[in-house]
């Protein structure tokens, strides 16, 4: 089994900063917020490895920096501290030493995302096979009728109705939001995925639907992803092992089945203790 | 005489509830070994550490004392209690199987599928996994109409039935059974004990927990007796 992306040391402060920030927040301080400075720490300090092929939970309660974390690799927010590298066949990409240009292409070609917020995924003013289209059109695939065909068997793939490929996604319920989101991130074949909160708020069938979907796929192209999510239910249904965040630090990290069952920090036995 | 498979030295397993402020003992002080093609039983009272002892070597639980050794296919040696989490997957996906006491499974996964699984995450193509699911299935005489739906309906001993059969599948080097036959009828448990002949004649090591002594006598090489472990202020004595 071979590394696909190793993070140390990942960090993101949104404000000032100051040289108390870290002191003073975390677990300990039971804050995110410098009162020093005012600063958020967003996420400090967080480092793991992702294989080939595995899923991986980050799991933790709103403003522990679980959201970050994904959006940072993904580059929609740039790190204050931090490297990442991702192995990508025989190539090693340091992901905040690229260039812009270069970040832009890994993020269309080589990376997934599926964000919670079908707004932020999708192109709302365009349709459901447009958006997918788009993604391709990104990623150098130039030929109309290929574009379409592509398009097609990814919607018939995530179980999207085919009659409603030129309907825009506005227009959808927000399970097949997700399902048109997954079918876009899915487009260029990525060996690494995000998924961020993606079945939150959804109704529960729809919820386990389209939690099936993602186990299926990740078993057919063994892409590897990292799946962020508040939800003990779906970090024992998808993820082999998993983080758990407060206040932007990583306090526990293990194999799922040990977190769930031996969680050692006094706060995940009492996130686990406090499941439905 | 074979080398061990497992070497279990001092396991001690003690949970720390931080919101009660306690430390719960849960096993002490085991030591035994399994071997290839033997089967190894647990035995002792309700709370001596049993299950503790196989979660501890499938990680479920991490140990709080003591080495696991296991000696892995390649011949290599390696401390479960320390091995890294991929290390761990990789074995439970390739050698390390556990049969545990209940089911846990999608109420809207077809049994085939649940009993086919090991073999779908070891790469094996879908039909021929199913195709074998379907031959332990049948060997294991579990009516073929019900392949088709989720276990959630099924009786116990059909429910333990498919928990074994997915357990088997993939023919595990090492297979921990957590009371397999405590829920069968006479007739489906002596099936299972066949069965787990059957795996031992191939080779396979076991460590298992059942709840009949007749049971235990058939199948068991080795019978390692657990004694609950000593309360915490004891333990504590003992260090002073």
């Amino acid at each position: 089994m071979n590394r696909i992306l190793e993070v140390r040391g990942l960090s993101r402060i949104y404000g000032p900063g100051c040289p108390h920030c870290v002191d003073a927040t975390g677990p300990e301080a039971d804050t995110n917020r410098c009162p020093h400075c005012g600063s958020i720490v967003a996420i400090h300090d967080v480092s793991f490895d992702l294989f080939e092929g595995e899923i991986l939970g980050v799991m933790g309660e709103s403003g522990s920096g679980k959201s970050t974390v994904v959006k940072t690799l993904y580059f929609d927010q740039a790190p204050t501290g931090g490297e990442a590298v991702f192995f990508d066949g025989d190539t090693q990409h340091e992901l905040f030493a690229l260039n812009a240009a270069r970040q832009r292409w890994l993020r269309n070609h080589r990376f997934g995302m599926v964000y919670q917020n079908p707004n932020l995924g999708l192109n709302f003013n365009i349709s459901a096979g447009g958006n997918i289209a788009e993604r391709l059109l990104m990623s150098d695939l130039m030929d109309y009728g290929a574009i379409r065909e592509r398009a097609k068997t990814l919607l018939a793939r995530t179980e999207v109705l085919l009659s409603r490929v030129d309907d825009l996604p506005k227009h959808f319920s927000g399970g097949m939001q997700q399902r048109v989101q997954i079918a876009k991130a899915l487009a260029t074949q990525p060996p690494l995925l995000f998924l961020d909160e993606v079945t939150t708020g959804l109704d529960l069938s729809v919820q386990a639907r389209i939690l099936d979907l993602i186990l299926e796929i990740q078993q057919e192209l063994k892409t590897a992803m990292v799946v962020v999510t508040h939800d003990l239910g779906v970090i024992r249904l998808l993820t082999g092992r998993a983080i758990v965040m407060k206040y932007g630090r990583v306090i526990e990290t293990g194999l799922t089945d040990q977190i769930l069952e031996d969680p050692r920090h006094a706060y995940t036995q009492r996130l686990v203790a406090s499941a439905l | 005489m074979t080398p061990p498979i497992l070497q279990v030295e001092g396991y001690g397993k003690y949970f720390q509830l931080h919101e009660q402020n306690k430390l719960i003992p849960s096993a002490h002080d085991v030591s035994f070994t399994v071997r290839a093609g033997e089967l190894t039983a647990l035995i002792g009272p309700t709370g001596a550490g049993k299950s503790s002892v196989l979660k501890g070597i499938y990680r479920t639980y991490l140990p709080s004392a003591g080495r696991i050794l296991y000696r892995d296919a390649m011949g290599h040696e390696l401390d479960l209690a320390r091995a890294s989490e991929h290390q761990i997957l990789d074995l439970r996906r390739r050698e390390i199987g556990f049969v545990t006491q209940f089911l846990h499974c999608l109420p809207r996964q077809p049994t085939l599928d649940v009993v086919a699984q090991p073999l779908f995450g070891l790469g094996v193509a879908r039909p021929e996994a199913r195709q074998r699911a379907a031959d332990l299935l049948s060997a294991m005489s579990l009516p073929e109409r019900l392949w088709s739906v989720s276990p959630a309906t099924f009786s116990g001993g059909e429910r333990q039935r498919v928990n074994l059969a997915r357990g088997f599948i993939a023919r595990p080097r090492l297979l921990l059974l957590d009371e397999p036959t405590a829920s069968l009828d006479p007739a489906t448990a002596e099936c299972v004990i066949r069965l787990i002949e059957g795996l031992k004649a191939e080779g396979t090591a076991m460590l298992a927990i059942f709840h009949h002594p007749e049971t235990t006598r058939r199948l068991a090489d080795q019978v390692v007796e657990l004694a609950p472990p000593p309360a915490v202020e004891a333990m504590l004595k003992e260090i002073a």
